[in-house]
This record gives structure tokens, sequence and C-alpha cells, in this order.
């Protein structure tokens, strides 16, 4: 009886603990082996980032539809070059979608912004997103307005 | 003449110190090889180290998961008065996220068991040996280090990472309580946050990995200062605040340096 009792608590105490674990890694953070193949990758090349970061969300319309999977420069245009993990059940994004890097709020964190255009085709795993749009330096645009100011 | 003597007293007693000191951890290493064999029980006779995680999670939950909820509702007081000034509290489920799954989960946690379990551990077996139940047992061809250490040690080992896990869900949880129903964030905006800020393999796995580092060392030390105990009262007392002393430095040294390696991204 007493053992039983032990073991019944060992037991419940064990499955907690994992239970704990699963909750850690579903709900907390997103685990990527399990979501892996429900997403496929577009890239698109834009003149400047910004602060733009990896697992930053691609949004469509508002909504979240994917997320930023790499970002790297390529060596011959010197752009860089994004990754772009877009669930699979939003796969009918015609070729001509444009992307723009925008910021949430004044200084919030950045997201890829995307803007669907007319084609009757569809992007695939691996296509390439040509209309791109960089990211708005505020510090830059601050130095322009000031440049022009002293112009006048 | 006089003077020089007490100063070569006192260097020769440093020194004694020293190597007392690297005696001790050599037979501490020593101990763990030992032992290594002795973790066969596991498949002979598992009731033993059932009983043994009875003994030291089943009973520490209860202090785990107490503590956990009230450190997670700290973080959500003290996370939202600061954020609040920058006008990112949307960002508090992020915050409170990283800092138990990353930090004070796993450390609070080891804190916890070696007060708790590690403690109990050490008294139990310099007990065992004051009161020659250990001498007892060689003389019976029973391995004591196979039949009383290796499933308290085992037991430990096992036991730390799932209560970790525990207090940092725990924690989430109550924090979570507190942003919505006091403090009047979205829940929503709560768990999207977490979600995309908290990295599974980063943060998560690295978390559970300093939790099975940290129940590793408290077991061993644990077992080793009970073993090693002189075999009178005195000892075993001094031997049971070794313990907590040394497991509770040893912790967070070891946070400090793992932390630097993963946030290095090794």
């Amino acid at each position: 009886m007493q053992t039983r009792t032990v073991e019944l608590a060992v037991g419940l105490f064990v499955v907690a603990g994992l239970a704990a674990l699963a909750m850690l890694a579903l709900k907390v953070g997103n685990m990527p082996m399990l979501g892996s193949d429900q997403y496929y990758a577009v890239s698109a090349d834009f003149g400047n980032v910004g602060s733009l970061k990896d697992k930053a969300p691609v949004m469509l319309a508002g909504v979240k539809i994917g997320q930023v999977g790499h970002i790297g420069l390529n060596r011959n245009t010197f752009e860089a070059e994004v990754t772009l993990d877009i669930q699979k059940k939003y796969n009918n994004l015609p070729t001509d979608t444009s992307a723009a890097i925008l910021t949430q709020g004044l200084l919030g964190e950045q997201f890829v912004s995307l803007e669907p255009g007319g084609s009757q085709r569809y992007l695939k795993n691996g296509d390439k997103i040509r209309i791109t749009q960089s990211a708005i330096m505020l510090d830059k645009i601050i130095s322009q307005l000031l440049y022009s100011k002293a112009g006048h | 003449m006089d003077q020089d003597w007490r100063i070569v007293s006192r260097i020769r007693h440093i020194g004694r110190r020293v190597l007392d000191g690297v005696a001790r951890l050599g037979r501490a290493v020593v101990f763990l090889v030992r032992l290594v064999p002795g973790f066969s029980v596991m498949a002979t006779r598992a009731s033993l180290v059932v009983q043994q995680i009875y003994m030291t999670g089943v009973l520490t939950l209860v202090i785990v998961l107490v503590s956990g909820a009230f450190v997670g509702m700290i973080l959500a007081l003290q996370g939202y008065n600061t954020l609040v000034r920058y006008d990112a509290q949307s960002s508090l489920g992020l915050l409170v996220a990283l800092s138990l799954v990353r930090e004070l989960g796993p450390v609070l946690t080891a804190l916890l068991f070696a007060g708790r379990a590690g403690s109990a551990m050490t008294a139990e077996i310099g007990l065992m040996k004051a009161t020659e139940q250990l001498a007892g047992m060689e003389m019976m061809a029973v391995d004591p280090l196979k039949r009383v250490v290796a499933p308290r040690f085992l037991a430990g080992w096992v036991a730390v990472p799932l209560l970790a896990a525990i207090f940092s869900a725990v924690g989430i949880l109550a924090a979570y309580v507190v942003a919505v129903s006091d403090l009047g964030l979205d829940g929503g905006v709560f768990w999207a946050q977490m979600q995309s800020g908290v990295s599974f393999t980063n943060d998560i796995l690295g978390g559970v990995i300093k939790s099975v580092v940290f129940g590793l060392v408290i077991g061993w030390i644990a077992v080793f200062e009970g073993y090693d105990a002189r075999p009178t009262s005195e000892g075993v007392s001094r031997a049971t605040t070794r313990t907590v002393v040394t497991s509770s430095l040893a912790v967070l040294g070891l946070d400090f340096i793992m932390t630097a390696f993963m946030l290095r991204g090794l």
C-alpha cells in the first residue's frame, strides 16, 4: 500500500514535470522542429534592413503570416538578402507581391509588411520578391530635414 | 627568533588548509568515479530510485510551487513598474518568461533543492555512517554505494530539471494572472510577445541544460559530504551545513560560467 502511493506520487510528479516542459516548449517558445514543414521560404533583397532581426514577424494587412528566417548580405549586389518563412496555408500570394520593412509605432520593433499584387501566378518555395522598400532610417530623415532647412 | 617561527607556522597553516582542500576535491572525484558502476541500480532495483525521487522530488514540490508562483507575481509587478515608464508594458510576458526560463527557474530551484533535499541527503547518509549501518552493509556483502548512495544521487539528478520546469511554468502562469487581472494587460499580447521573443533552442534548452548540471552537482556534493562526514554528531551537522553552503556557491558560480558561454552563442 505504502509503495503504491509513493509510486503514484512519483508518477504524477514526473508527468507534471514533463507537462511543464512541454508547456514551456510549445506555449512559451515556438518550438522550431514541429513547425518547420508548415512554412515555405521566399527571399527578398533590400537596400537596407535597418534593425530588422531574425524571427521578426511578416505581416499582411496587419495579420502575422510568417517570420523572418535569415538575414544575410549578397556578395555581388551588396544588398541585404532576407529569407521570409511564410505559413503554408497562405500559399496564394501573387508573384508581384511587394515587401516593405516598417516599424511598429515610432520606436517599436521592425517587421516585414507584404502588399499583394494582381498576378495570377503564386509565389512558391525559393521564389524571390522583386519589389521591395528598404527600412526607413529615422536619423537619415532627420539629417535630411536639417540640411534642407539649412539650405533656405 | 620566536617571531620568525610564528610566521612560519602561520604559512604552514595556510599550506595545510590548501592541501586539505585539494585532497577533499580529489576524494570527491574518486568517489564520483566509484559511484558510476552503482548506476546499475536503475536496472536492478528501480524501486529504490523511485522511493528517493519521492523523498527528494515530490516532497520538494510544495516549496517549489509556492516559490515559483510568488516569484512570477513579483516579476510581473516589478517588470510592469519599470516597463510602463517606456510605454513598453506589452513586453511584460517576454520579460517574465526570459527571466524565469533562463535564470530564475533553474537557479532558485537548485538553491531550494540544496536546502530542502540536499541537506537531508547528507544528514541521512552521514548518520548511517555514524551509526555504522554502512559498515554493517559491507559486512553483509551489500555495496552501500549501490544500495544507499547511487539511488539518492540519481533521484536528485532526475528531480532538479523537472522541478525547474515546474517552477518556470507556474511562475509564468502566476505572472499571467497578475498581468491580466490586476495590471489590466491584454492576455493575447502577453502570450504573443512571449512566443515571438523566446527561442526554444537558446532559452528553453539552455535552461534545461543548466538545471541538469545543477542537479548533478548538488547530488554529488550532498552524497559526498554525507559519505565523507566524520562519524560523530558534530561531524554530521558540519557536513550538512557544508552541503548547503558549497552547493549554493557552486550553483551560482557554475551559473555565471554557463550563462557567459550561452550568451556568446556557444
